[in-house]
């Protein structure tokens, strides 16, 4: 029998991966164990119709630091960029679409550029003041312990060094709703869609729900420091992100196991000591960290016997349905958007026409059906990349709001329709679009769930609201990367700061594992 | 118009005979101050009133139940000793359209006896619920009665209140912090969800957690909504809602009469105009009959934006503020009916005999149709299956309708303040009107030739007669954004105004709205102390 890893991380997603490169290179014997039979989780490319490839999952990097590409060396590990900086086109089904960043004569008044600009710069300092918390262990309330209080007082200070002004409105505006927030500040029915947009995407929320101020911050904190100018198309997919990550931990010393599946964590003594994999192996380790989500963690992986039951109780309550659809279309010839070339392509496309659009979308998803004018992120891979269909061809790749995670009339009854209603929505922007498509491939939350093995389907694992966030995310009892169960440790997106493919939970969590080894 | 000054001079002036006017009068008249007060229309109550509009009926036809009245403020303005009297509910009832009911009951084992008949698992979660509630009741209850800090200033005051409020959330621990976390933020749906799985117990609840609020149950922010109804307690039994023996009326004439025990003035008939400022400081008031009166605190009742977009010149105001206040979320969406009944309706659904007929009955299936009632508004439509909450109480006070007849208050949610298909107009009042009549009717077959009169209040009404902006009847939504230290403004939470003696007292402010009474006792308390009398520490505030 040989000796035990120091660590066994149970998922090889992008925070899992990030973890174990960190603890490897730390000089720790990591072992990474995938289900699948290939790595990445939801950070992945594969073929969904002959010849043609997608990012099945998330489709863009936006919020992935730079210095975890230069710390991990991830260039050197293959990760190229197709497209940089990529813009947003606001698509409109008549008259100009609308640019952002943007620029005078893009549909825009003078005054909504100035205001855009200006709003984008007080949101972008209060993102730049939150964005340290993000890296940061959060810490924890009532230890009094010296790290917890002061790490306490450096988030008061932290605001506090927004000014008196930049402190009120920070303290107004985080529990607003965007609805509210874009109409004080913008006249254009589809500048402010745009914005709310943002706010919405891959939540449980509408436009008008309270919290959405909080979830566009934080998307604005994670894009702030992230590599490729923010807005950006690996070459070959995200799965290249993967691989890079993959690479560079096994240069690192990691080893990963891949269609290696976890059946359960192996407990002794009240503490993990390794894991027993589905196929009756055991692997010992002083340390299991899981990258699954937290009801995955703790209920299929460990087991409600060895927690108490008001935390059994607390991760049952953690909201993590999933509201976001993804549709895949091959098509013959580029996708006909209206006044947009090829060059055009190379960009971020959204539907999001008006604020009462989104949040109409939004009215169908609480009885328990599909959007049926969805509110849709756009991108043509193959407009910057042609490694991803055949020559000429093109993908077209939608993350499409909303889709309840079950529908009442069950998915395998309406999922053509919604298929059908997505493509109709698009061919409003770009008419003759249905005749180019070779093949089309939907993707509901619950199909996530079962490809991505993500409890319920949400792409942050859970939903980031002002309950499920920072200090008390997922749930008291599993802070800090920490559960109640010695040696066990989470990385993934259940924890802080959440999901986008951002690769800051894996690496808290290695710190704060290799904190705990100490 | 020549302005005539009047004679006498005052040390305050109050603008607005609402409760919270006439509390913060109470509390100065008390401390030995000059006060008057000014109302626009020839009654006193603002939205507290009991007024006779149908023969000898008497409706309380602004707010309909004291539930939140801070007992404090009872005991320390004596008014039970002024002619105040609450009679509590003896429970309620929420009907569904399918002719089910659930009866809510003051005894503890038929409540459990009646849950159970919907769900065992329910009745059992019902006392978790409760104890939560209550537990969280505890924590900002005293929170109510105090002025929120400034969490941006330096000044001893302020940091000392944030230490004391710092520690007490640093005290619960974690876990009780996410569970305040999740009063404070959650949706009222998704938090019913995690105790209660019949529909008709969660939208039995769900009621509270959108009055007057332009949210629906399923945005975030509700469970506070919630959480706000829950805080009132008549003889200390908290949570529990009552009626005013003589209607609301009753609460704002008994105020009037301890106001005026102590020396106060009320002018009806006398609106305010304008605050006079001198050299960036308030001098006093112009009204409405062109009479000047002078006094160096003025103190306003009136909601955030009446107050400063309307009686403030724009020039005394930093640019800043003025935005601030235009910004502030005050959103038209209940409405109200009040009906002269010929006798009390039937409602089938109602076990014959059963007190809860006597409570809050309420019309509602699950908190899905209260979510499409929300829908309904968002589109700028009234509900078409709104929620409806009724009241007879002249079954439990006869001074209320004449014998053997009755009067009943219909609460409304919700009904937009501008229509999507443009202004109010009486065609579609009363288009209104019958979508309501058409719901209880459904409940009460014998309900509509009942009817022997009835007043339909639409929020545009409401604010036109009350002058509550929009017809809010809570004088701003209560979101997170508009609570505490944001609450009307930021910097301005501490019922003081850019300008100097200006003061505000009225539902916009700390802790907001509901005949709680909380705002115009905070606002006495600093207002004695600019003037340096609080060194008399009257009882109750502290």
């Amino acid at each position: 029998m040989t000796a035990p890893y120091h660590s066994i991380v149970i998922g090889g997603g992008h925070n899992g991966l990030t973890c174990a490169a960190y603890l490897a290179r730390a000089g720790k014997r990591v072992l990474v164990l995938e289900a699948a039979d290939r790595v990445g989780g939801a950070a992945v490319t594969r073929s969904f119709a002959p010849g043609f490839k997608v990012s099945a999952c998330a489709h863009l990097l936006h919020q992935m630091p730079q210095d975890i590409i230069t710390d991990l060396g991830l260039i050197r590990h293959g990760l190229v960029f197709a497209a940089e900086a990529m813009p947003t086109i606001s698509l409109a089904a008549d008259g100009p679409h609308l640019r952002l960043p943007a620029r005078v004569n893009g549909g825009l008044s003078g005054e909504d550029v100035t205001a855009y600009s200006t709003f984008m710069a007080r949101m972008r300092r209060f993102a730049a003041h939150l964005r340290p918390m993000l890296s940061r262990t959060p810490p924890r309330l009532g230890t009094g312990t010296a790290a917890d209080n002061g790490a306490l007082l450096r988030l008061a200070w932290e605001i506090r060094s927004l000014g008196r002004t930049g402190m009120r409105d920070l303290l107004r505006i985080i529990g607003m709703n965007m609805y509210d927030l874009v109409e004080e500040c913008f006249a254009s029915p589809a500048l402010r869609a745009a914005v709310a947009f943002d706010a919405v995407l891959g939540t449980n929320f509408g436009p008008r729900s309270p919290g959405t101020v909080l979830t566009f911050l934080y998307r604005l904190a994670a894009e702030s420091g992230a590599c490729g100018a923010a807005m950006a198309q690996p070459r070959g997919g995200m799965g290249t992100v993967s691989d890079a990550l993959a690479a560079a931990a096994q240069a690192a010393g990691a080893e990963i196991r891949v269609a290696a599946r976890v059946a359960r964590v192996a407990v002794r003594d009240d503490r993990a000591v390794g894991v027993l994999l589905a196929d009756g192996e055991t692997i010992a380790g002083r340390h299991v960290i899981s990258n699954a989500d937290p009801r995955t963690t703790f209920l299929n992986l460990l087991g409600a016997e060895h927690l108490d039951t008001g935390f059994v109780r607390r991760i049952d309550h953690f909201r993590q349905r999933g509201l976001t659809a993804k549709v895949h279309l091959a098509l013959s010839a580029a996708p006909p958007f209206r006044d947009l070339a090829l060059a055009g392509l190379r960009s971020r496309m959204i539907i999001a026409p008006s604020l009462s659009y989104v949040e109409t979308a939004f009215n169908a998803t609480k009885y328990g059906d599909y959007s049926a004018s969805p509110a849709m992120e756009i991108v043509v891979p193959t407009a910057s990349d042609a490694t991803m269909a055949p020559a000429a061809q093109h993908v077209l790749s939608a993350v499409v709001q909303y889709a309840p995670y079950s529908h009442t009339d069950g998915w395998s009854a309406v999922k053509q329709n919604f298929l059908d209603r997505i493509i109709e929505t698009i061919e409003t922007y770009a008419p003759g679009l249905r005749g180019l498509i070779i093949a089309a491939e939907l993707l509901t939350p619950a199909d996530i769930e079962t490809e991505f093995g993500i409890s319920g389907g949400h792409w942050h694992h859970g939903e980031l609201a002002f309950d499920q966030f920072f200090m008390v995310r997922p749930v008291p009892g599993a802070t800090q990367y920490e559960s109640p169960l010695e040696g066990f440790f989470l990385c993934g997106a259940g924890s802080h700061p959440g999901g986008g493919v951002m690769g800051l939970g894996g690496r808290n969590a290695a710190r704060q594992v290799l904190k705990k080894a100490a | 118009m020549t302005a005539i000054a009047s004679a006498k001079r005052y040390d305050a002036v109050v603008l607005g005979a609402g409760h919270n006017g006439l509390i913060a009068a109470c509390y100065m008249a008390r401390a030995g101050l000059s006060v008057l007060v000014v109302e626009r229309n020839p009654y006193i109550g603002g939205a507290a009133v009991s007024r006779q509009l149908y023969q000898d009926f008497t409706y309380s036809n602004c707010s309909y139940v004291c539930s939140l009245l801070r007992p404090e403020i009872m005991r320390t303005l004596e008014l039970p000793l002024h002619g105040l009297q609450i009679i509590p509910y003896e429970g309620g009832c929420t009907m569904m359209r399918d002719g089910g009911h659930l009866a809510l009951y003051d005894n503890h084992d038929a409540l459990r006896r009646e849950i159970s008949r919907h769900s065992k698992r329910d009745a059992e979660a019902y006392d978790r619920f409760a104890r939560d509630m209550l537990r969280q009741c505890r924590f900002i209850k005293p929170l109510l009665m105090r002025t929120p800090p400034d969490p941006t200033s330096f000044k001893p005051r302020d940091l000392m209140e944030l230490l004391y409020l710092g520690q007490r959330f640093h005290r619960m621990g974690e876990t009780r912090m996410y569970e305040t976390l999740r009063f404070w933020t959650m949706s009222c749906a998704d938090f019913l969800d995690e105790y209660f799985e019949s529909d008709i117990v969660k939208a039995h609840l769900a009621g509270s957690s959108i009055i007057g609020t332009a949210l629906g149950p399923r945005s975030p922010g509700t469970a506070y909504v919630l959480l706000h109804h829950y805080m009132g307690d008549i003889d200390d039994a908290v949570g529990a809602w009552g009626f005013a023996r003589g209607g609301m009326g009753a609460v704002t004439n008994a105020l009037a009469a301890s106001f005026q025990a102590s020396g106060g003035e009320i002018r009806c008939n006398a609106g305010a105009e304008r605050v006079l400022t001198s050299g960036g400081r308030a001098v006093g008031v112009a009204l409405a009959d062109g009479t000047e009166v002078r006094a160096a605190t003025i103190v306003s009742g009136l909601d955030v934006k009446r107050t400063f977009l309307g009686l403030v010149d724009r020039k005394d105001l930093p640019a800043e503020f003025h935005r601030q206040v235009e910004n502030f979320k005050i959103r038209g969406s209940s409405g109200k009916l009040n009906i002269a009944l010929d006798a009390v309706p039937s409602f089938p659904a109602i076990p014959e005999g059963a007190p809860c007929i006597r409570g809050d009955l309420h019309i509602t299936d699950s908190i899905a149709m209260m979510e499409r009632a929300y829908d309904d508004w968002k589109a700028g439509i009234w509900s078409q299956a709104p929620y409806v909450d009724m009241l007879i109480p002249s079954q439990i006070d006869p001074t209320m309708a004449p014998a053997g007849k009755h009067y009943m208050s219909v609460f409304v949610q919700y009904c937009p303040y501008e229509l999507a298909s443009g202004s109010w107009d009486d065609g579609k009042r009363q288009a209104f009107g019958e979508t309501v009549i058409q719901a209880i009717s459904r409940q009460s077959p014998d309900f509509r030739k009942l009817i022997l009169h009835a007043e339909i209040r639409t929020p545009w009404d409401i604010e036109n007669e009350v002058g509550l902006t929009e017809g809010n009847i809570f004088q701003g939504e209560l979101t997170m954004d508009q609570l505490l230290f944001n609450r009307p403004v930021p910097g301005y939470a501490q019922y003081r105004s850019p300008i100097r003696g200006l003061y505000m007292c009225g539902s916009s402010t700390h802790p907001g709205g509901g005949v709680m009474g909380a705002p115009g006792a905070n606002a006495a308390r600093e207002i004695l102390r600019d003037l340096r009398r609080d060194d008399l520490r009257l009882d109750g505030l502290h």
